[in-house]
This record gives C-alpha cells, sequence and structure tokens, in this order.
C-alpha cells in the first residue's frame, strides 16, 4: 500500500500512544513499587524520586506473602495438570474417533461456560462445608477444573481436528495402541496447541478471583484474594499494593505475551483464526 | 487387542470429562433450583421447609434487585460498546506497518493478562485516587479540579476500569480477524475507485462481523459475572448505585445467609445467562461444520 511520509509518522505516533496509554497503569504500578510510602503519594516525586527497593522487601517480609504466592502456584499447575489429563483423551476421542454424540456433548460443554458462577455459589459453598474442601487448595484447584475443563477441550479439539488422520491411521497400522498412538504420534505433533491450552488455563487459574473470595479465607487463598486485603479504605499503602501486585502480575504478564498469538484461538473457541 | 475393541476404547475416551463436568455442574444445578424453593437461612434453621414461589416473588418485590438487574445490563452493555467500537478503530490502527508495531502490540494487550482484583485496586489508589491518584494530581497541575472518581461516578468508573480490561481482548481477536483479510480484494476495490471509508465500511466490516459477534457473546458471559472489581472498590455502593445481579446474589448468600433468596437470583442469573447462550450456541454450531 503506498502511504505517504507524513500519514506513516502520524500513524505511528499515534499508535504508539495508544499503546503506550494503555500500559501506563501497569508502568505506574512498577514505577510506585520502587518508591517509599511517602514518595508514593507525594507529587513532588513522581517521576523524580530516589528508587528503592524497601516496599518488595517489606512484603516479602510479611510471611504470609509467601504462602499466598505458594497456593497460587500449587493451585494453578495442579488445576491445569488436572485440565490436561482431562481434557487431552476427551479432545481426542471427540477429534479421532467421533460418534453421533460427539456434536451433542461439545455443545453441551460449552453450555456449562453459560452457567453464572454466582448461579452455583450456594450449591457449592454448602457441599464444599460438607466435604471440609472450604479454604483447601484442593477444593480451590478443583473448581478450577471444573471453570477451565470445556474452554480446553474446545480449544484442544480445534487444534487436533487440523492434524491429518494418516499419520494417526498410519501408526495404528504399526500397532500401536491408544496410549502410544497419544503419547508418541498426537502429542508431539500436537505440542503447540496442548503448550497453549495449558497456557491458557494457567493464566485463568492464576487470575481467578470470584471462588478465591468466596471459597477460600487464609490457609489456601491464593494472591487474588490477598491482594483483596488492600481494599480497606485506611489502606492506603500505595508503594507496598505496587511491589505486591507487581509480583502478582508478572509472571503471568510474561506467560500471556509469549503465548498470546496462539491465545486468540482459544478465547474464542477456534472461531477465529 | 483388536482393531474394533480398540476403536470403541477410544470413542469412549471422553467420558472421564463428561462425567467430571457434569457431576460439578448438573448436581449444583438442580441445588440450586431446590433451594430457591426452600424456606433456608443459616441464621434462623429452625425456620425451613417448602415454599413455593415464595423466594422469587420477595426478590421480585425488592427494589435493589431492580436496580441490580439495570446495573447488570448497563455494565454490560456499555463495555460491550467500548470494547467493541475503540477494538475496532484500534484493530485498524494497529493492522498498519510502523516501526515498532510488534513491541506496541505488546503494552496495548497487557491489560487483558493483569488479575482482576490487581487491575481495580491500581485504578482506585493509584489513578483515581482523587488526593494522591494520578488524575487529580495531574487535574489540578493543569489549573483543574479533582474528580473524586469513585464517590461521584462510581458506575462510570467500574465501567472505565473494565473497558480497560476487556479492550486488549477485542483488540487481539480483531487483529488477528483482520490479518486474515483478502489483501487483493481492498486492492481491487481501491483500482475500482472505492475510497477509503468506502473500503473499511463494504470490505473490511463485514469480514469482521464474525470475530465481533464472538467477542459480543465472550465478553458478555465474563461480564455478567463481574465481581471482584466491584467487591474490591466499592462493595455494591453507595447505597445500590454499583451493585450487580452477581454482587447482591453474593450478599444474600455469604453476608445474610439467606440461601432460598439467594438460590432465587442464582436463578434469575442463570437464565439472563442462558438468553446469551442461545446466541452463541447458534454461532459456534457452525463451527462444527468445517
Amino acid at each position: 500500500m503506498r502511504t505517504s511520509g507524513a500519514a506513516r509518522t502520524s500513524i505511528t505516533l499515534l499508535a504508539w500512544a495508544v499503546a503506550l496509554l494503555l500500559f501506563f497503569p501497569i508502568a505506574w504500578t512498577i514505577l510506585t513499587s520502587f518508591k517509599t510510602e511517602s514518595s508514593a503519594i507525594d507529587a513532588s516525586e513522581m517521576v523524580h524520586f530516589q528508587p528503592t527497593l524497601a516496599s518488595y522487601s517489606e512484603v516479602f517480609e510479611r510471611a504470609e506473602y509467601l504462602d499466598f504466592a505458594i497456593n497460587s502456584v500449587i493451585v494453578s499447575l495442579g488445576a491445569t495438570l488436572l485440565v490436561a489429563i482431562l481434557a487431552v483423551p476427551c479432545a481426542y476421542s471427540m477429534a479421532f474417533h467421533p460418534t453421533r454424540s460427539t456434536r451433542g456433548l461439545l455443545l453441551w460443554m460449552l453450555s456449562t461456560k453459560m452457567l453464572p458462577p454466582v448461579g452455583v455459589l450456594m450449591p457449592m459453598y454448602i457441599l464444599f462445608r460438607s466435604m471440609d474442601l472450604l479454604d483447601t487448595r484442593v477444593g480451590l484447584s478443583l473448581i478450577n477444573t471444573l471453570v477451565n475443563l470445556p474452554l480446553a477441550v474446545w480449544m484442544l479439539f480445534t487444534f487436533f481436528k487440523e492434524i491429518p488422520r494418516d499419520i494417526l491411521e498410519a501408526g495404528r497400522m504399526d500397532g500401536a495402541g491408544v496410549t502410544d498412538e497419544i503419547r508418541h504420534l498426537l502429542l508431539p505433533l500436537a505440542l503447540p496447541g496442548v503448550a497453549s491450552t495449558c497456557l491458557l488455563s494457567l493464566i485463568f487459574c492464576w487470575n481467578e478471583a470470584f471462588w478465591s473470595l468466596t471459597l477460600t479465607s487464609s490457609s489456601a487463598a491464593p494472591l487474588s484474594a490477598f491482594i483483596a486485603s488492600f481494599s480497606s479504605p485506611e489502606g492506603l499503602f500505595f508503594a507496598k499494593l505496587s511491589a505486591a501486585s507487581t509480583v502478582a502480575f508478572a509472571p503471568i504478564l510474561v506467560l500471556g505475551w509469549l503465548g498470546q498469538r496462539r491465545l486468540v484461538r482459544g478465547l474464542t473457541f477456534g472461531a477465529v483464526k | 487387542m483388536t482393531t474394533a475393541s480398540q476403536q470403541r476404547s477410544a470413542s469412549l475416551l471422553w467420558t472421564p470429562a463428561v462425567v467430571v463436568l457434569a457431576a460439578g455442574s448438573v448436581i449444583p444445578l438442580l441445588m440450586t433450583l431446590w433451594f430457591s424453593a426452600q424456606r433456608y437461612n443459616l441464621l434462623t434453621p429452625d425456620l425451613s421447609g417448602f415454599s413455593g414461589f415464595e423466594n422469587y416473588r420477595h426478590l421480585l418485590g425488592d427494589p435493589a434487585f431492580w436496580a441490580s438487574l439495570r446495573n447488570t445490563l448497563v455494565l454490560v452493555g456499555s463495555v460491550l460498546l467500548v470494547t467493541i467500537v475503540l477494538g475496532v478503530l484500534l484493530a485498524v490502527l494497529f493492522n498498519q506497518d510502523f516501526r515498532g508495531r510488534n513491541f506496541a502490540r505488546l503494552l496495548a494487550i497487557a491489560p487483558f493478562f493483569i488479575m482482576p482484583t490487581v487491575s481495580a485496586l491500581i485504578w482506585k489508589n493509584l489513578l483515581m485516587h482523587p488526593v494522591y491518584g494520578v488524575f487529580g494530581i495531574v487535574a489540578r497541575g493543569v489549573g483543574g479540579t479533582a474528580v473524586d472518581w469513585f464517590a461521584d461516578h462510581p458506575m462510570l468508573s467500574i465501567i472505565v476500569i473494565l473497558s480497560w480490561e476487556w479492550l486488549p481482548f477485542s483488540l487481539l481477536i480483531l487483529l488477528t480477524a483482520l490479518q486474515s483479510l483478502d489483501q487483493e480484494q481492498l486492492e481491487a476495490a481501491r483500482m475500482d475507485g472505492a475510497g477509503a471509508m468506502a473500503r473499511f465500511a463494504w470490505i473490511t466490516l463485514p469480514h469482521l462481523s464474525r470475530a465481533v459477534s464472538v467477542i459480543i457473546m465472550m465478553e458478555t458471559i465474563f461480564l455478567l459475572a463481574v465481581f471482584a472489581e466491584i467487591f474490591v472498590t466499592t462493595s455494591g455502593g453507595p447505597g445500590t448505585a454499583t451493585t450487580n445481579l452477581a454482587y447482591l446474589i453474593y450478599g444474600r448468600a455469604l453476608l445474610q445467609f439467606d440461601i432460598g433468596g439467594a438460590s432465587a437470583g442464582g436463578v434469575i442469573a442463570i437464565i439472563l445467562a442462558n438468553i446469551v447462550a442461545a446466541l452463541l450456541a447458534r454461532t459456534m454450531a457452525t463451527q462444527l461444520e468445517t
């Protein structure tokens, strides 16, 4: 396309202005995390300040912070592992051994996403209470598994569909069993798809807030629930809030950036490529 | 193992996932329906029993319920409008060839990956706080007055935060859709004398329609269930100004322990979501044909 020099310059400027504007709250949080509490609320020290790691060390010194972080890691990884164990065989059989019920099952799985969490809050709370799952990592992992399973099956299904059937059939001729077929033929071929499915599940588990806030209180609470404790009106701890937030979002932001291109397909159930 | 029995076992590998999902969704759903017809409050355990539509009648007669329903619709509608209109414009912008495009794209989509409790709190405190927030400081710096966002415009504040969270989502999807646009078709239209606006309206926009419908449906599912952002900023207030259906039900359930009432609200939330679901299923069904 022919674009004049001036038009190109203004497009560059405009696009960068928009990008920086959208990123500003994140950049500002990272910046504030290197301030002291007093310089964080001092208008004269908005940009010119003495950088310090004081807020980070204070956040980490509060022993619980690590506990919250560990809860986040265990619950996210645990739920994602469970999702993968359930979703890979399911998507495999739906993609390569479809039956008359496959289509209906896929649509039914999608329909469970339409169940608003708050619609089943009461039963979940009561079931969790009676099974002693309230405020446990196991309980939170289970609920995250339920939340992410339909999306994972759909996402894997669309990735598996693109793998030529001949390759798997050739393996079957050579006498490979179903387990071998999945492990040695399908998974290597579909690795990028499986990886991005797991990545999306990790991101959703890590950021999950509704069930974390309602079904956990202290011993299994993840970072998203911990950050919520900064919401008290007295708690004007801008620098500590920023440091705790930065540590909470940094790993998932990096993962999200790495996988962004492939995530689109999962987020749209394969409808946009 | 014979091929036939292998085939049979392979075509049954979906069962564990389906059983888990069915147990985790159908059982709670039936329980919600059951509770919604019960007099059931954890604070008054001696008052119990079947109450028919009593919980529903009580809920429908409560002004707070209608306020929450209106707030839910305002919230979903506003965020959808903002994210789609801006999303289309920004996708066209970011689809242009400019210096550092890939890096600028990464910055623009970053808000989507930030956890909701963090997003809400950094907006409320670091940016929108009337005394110490960046907006207030900048406003006073240019001679204006700072706005007390959450006191004076609580709903608008929540809409701004949610739009910031969801704009990257629509941008990312629309950008992907734009990249599959047939450039030759655009070039042919240009040769035929179609202006930039005409090409946008007659070729680009129709090409994006599928992506837009997916965005509408996905965002609606999540926006109907918005909770954390309200929980950490306004707690539904002032009054019921920012109480959506999800937050209202949460209050009935875990603050007032009115299980019957909360479940009746839950059923209404489910019905609302299913109106959207019907539309989503229709779009997605065409996916299975290909």
